[in-house]
């Protein structure tokens, strides 16, 4: 198994650290993982974005131009990114904020109010944890458990009183994502 | 139980230089490295082992502090990104002269001039051709994964020490900035000052009245005797390139085409090895890890078994000119490189290499075929 992901948004929306989690969750339950952030000037203003892989193997390039899984949360990323997902691939998005919506009929497009939802939970920093659980119902690549340990290694401890909201967003998050476009 | 940790490369380095035993650290901050001396500055090393660690006021002053604490025979590093290695070659260029051993990274970065601050590797020559005055080499380490990061921190001490000589991790942005797993050994403790004058007597750790007293300098202006120096350093130099080429092969065995590539690139070719072979392309990879000493004899037996080498570079093409002077024209080396901190892509290099070698022939398999 390897899963090649790329999630990308606007800079403040947990990009990198949801990334730097699923790293740490797939690390946990001894699988080989990379975290490639985009450090140039997206980062000072702007888009983010970070490539994880998750492999059962030796990975061999930490950079890569297609993906098995898109995660897109801003325009910018979707004009960028949407056509990097592999044939056959899945595509999860916000459309909180997207004109145009994604086009592709040769892919599995999923869509997540996230950003809605954190807003009227009043919990803005969660916003990031309800996409992960969007990811996390789709590719179910990691145990639960294994995330509780990712959470406790990529958060200080000073914020481990953050995990239960963290993990309550996660499992929301997985029944709020719905299908778009599926392929047969 | 192992200790494994998720790690920026740079983070890797700086855990990487206090476990060997490092003395003291002296940089100044530039991206794509500044996570070293801002993990230094908050893992505490000085409680940890007491290793010295400190924010120069430029790239010049670091360079010096390194100069002076290895002129005691000190575990001495500092690090930077392009323009501030660039600041660094008179005191690089010293520490050749007088043969003073030190651990210098480099997380290079696209120029000329600031440049970009995305990865590149744009500076081979100033790494591997000695980018300061003088007839002189250093040993260069490229590596390619974030535990390499780690390991060549130790490494590159134990080389500086073994030849006396300067030591150059040339990596870029992209391994600096990725995380990945590394494995982290125990911590070693630093030498004594006893210790160090007993295994460098070479070291200003005093006179004493058993000896003369040592004198630190690249300045001799008795041609006779600069000449003798001179010819004493490429001695070393030879030595250095007769043993210490260390090199990773992969997929090379039966391979009919070759990639040759080294630091975050060689990680894009080893994933285009994989593509190219599900498509039946019998291709492998070499992947220089000194870039000096060059793994030039490696090459040139590859070139008896080779079609072609496809040379990939974030430049516009340095690292190919070893290439081919190994190969001294008996196989037909390529060069692609993208340039200004843009990275290649798996696919797009071995689009590349099939352009470049593959086309020509599949026309030839239409020849009849020999007997």
């Amino acid at each position: 198994m390897t899963e090649e992901i790329i999630i990308a948004g606007f800079g403040g929306q947990g990009v990198l650290s949801m990334g730097k989690i699923l790293a740490y969750s797939g690390m946990m339950q001894d699988k080989e993982v990379s975290w490639f952030p985009s450090y140039g000037p997206e980062m000072r203003g702007g888009t983010a974005n970070v490539t994880v892989i998750i492999s059962d193997e030796r990975i061999s390039s930490p950079i890569l131009n297609k993906f098995d899984t898109a995660i897109i949360l801003n325009q910018q990323s979707m004009d960028k990114f949407e056509n990097s997902v592999k044939p056959g691939g899945v595509l999860i998005y916000d459309p909180n904020g997207i004109v145009r919506h994604p086009e592709r009929t040769d892919i599995n497009i999923y869509s997540i109010d996230a950003a809605d939802e954190a807003a009227k939970l009043g919990l803005a920093k969660v916003f990031n944890m309800l996409v992960l659980g969007a990811f996390l119902k789709l590719k179910p690549l990691i145990e639960p458990e294994y995330i509780h340990k990712g959470l406790e290694k990529s958060l200080p401890v000073r914020r481990h009183n953050m995990i239960p909201e963290n993990e309550k967003a996660i499992a929301l998050g997985m029944e709020l994502v719905m299908p778009r476009h599926l392929l047969n | 139980m192992k200790d494994i940790r998720l790690m920026k490369g740079n983070e890797a380095f700086a855990e990487g230089i206090i476990r060997a035993g490092c003395d003291g650290y002296f940089g100044y901050p530039i991206t794509p490295q500044s996570e070293v001396l801002e993990y230094l500055s908050t893992t505490n090393p000085k409680e940890r082992t007491g290793m010295v660690v400190l924010q120069a006021e430029s790239e010049i002053a670091s360079i010096h502090m390194v100069y002076g604490g290895a002129a005691a025979g000190k575990r001495v590093v500092t690090s930077s990104s392009s323009p501030g290695i660039s600041l660094m070659q008179e005191g690089i260029s010293f520490m050749a002269g007088t043969e003073l051993p030190c651990l210098l990274l480099n997380v290079v970065r696209g120029g000329p001039g600031l440049g970009t601050i995305q990865p590149s590797q744009s500076d081979y020559f100033q790494a591997v051709k000695g980018g300061g005055h003088g007839d002189y080499k250093m040993i260069v380490l490229a590596p390619a994964s974030v535990q390499e990061m780690y390991d060549f921190a130790k490494l590159g001490f134990d080389l500086a020490f073994k030849h006396r000589i300067q030591v150059m991790i040339l990596s870029d942005g992209a391994i600096g900035q990725m995380m990945e797993k590394v494995e982290l050994d125990d911590q070693m403790p630093r030498l004594t000052d006893a210790e160090i004058v007993k295994r460098y007597p070479w070291a200003t750790t005093g006179k004493t009245p058993d000896r003369k007293r040592n004198i630190i300098t690249s300045l001799d202006l008795n041609p006779v005797k600069q000449e003798i120096i001179n010819q004493n350093l490429q001695k070393k130099f030879k030595h250095i390139e007769e043993t210490e080429v260390r090199f990773e092969k992969i997929q090379c065995d039966d391979a009919e085409y070759l990639f040759v590539a080294y630091g975050s690139s060689a990680r894009i070719c080893q994933k285009a090895v994989l593509l190219g072979r599900a498509q039946g392309i019998k291709v492998g990879l070499l992947r220089p890890i000194t870039l000096f000493p060059f793994p030039t004899e490696e090459l040139a037996r590859l070139a008896e078994q080779v079609h072609g080498m496809q040379v990939i570079e974030m430049s516009a093409g340095q690292m190919v000119e070893d290439v081919r002077l190994a190969v001294n024209g008996r196989v037909p080396v390529a060069h692609y490189g993208r340039l200004g901190g843009i990275i290649p892509a798996p696919d797009e290099v071995l689009h590349v290499l099939e352009q470049n070698f593959i086309t020509s022939k599949t026309e030839k398999k239409y020849e009849p075929a020999a007997y």
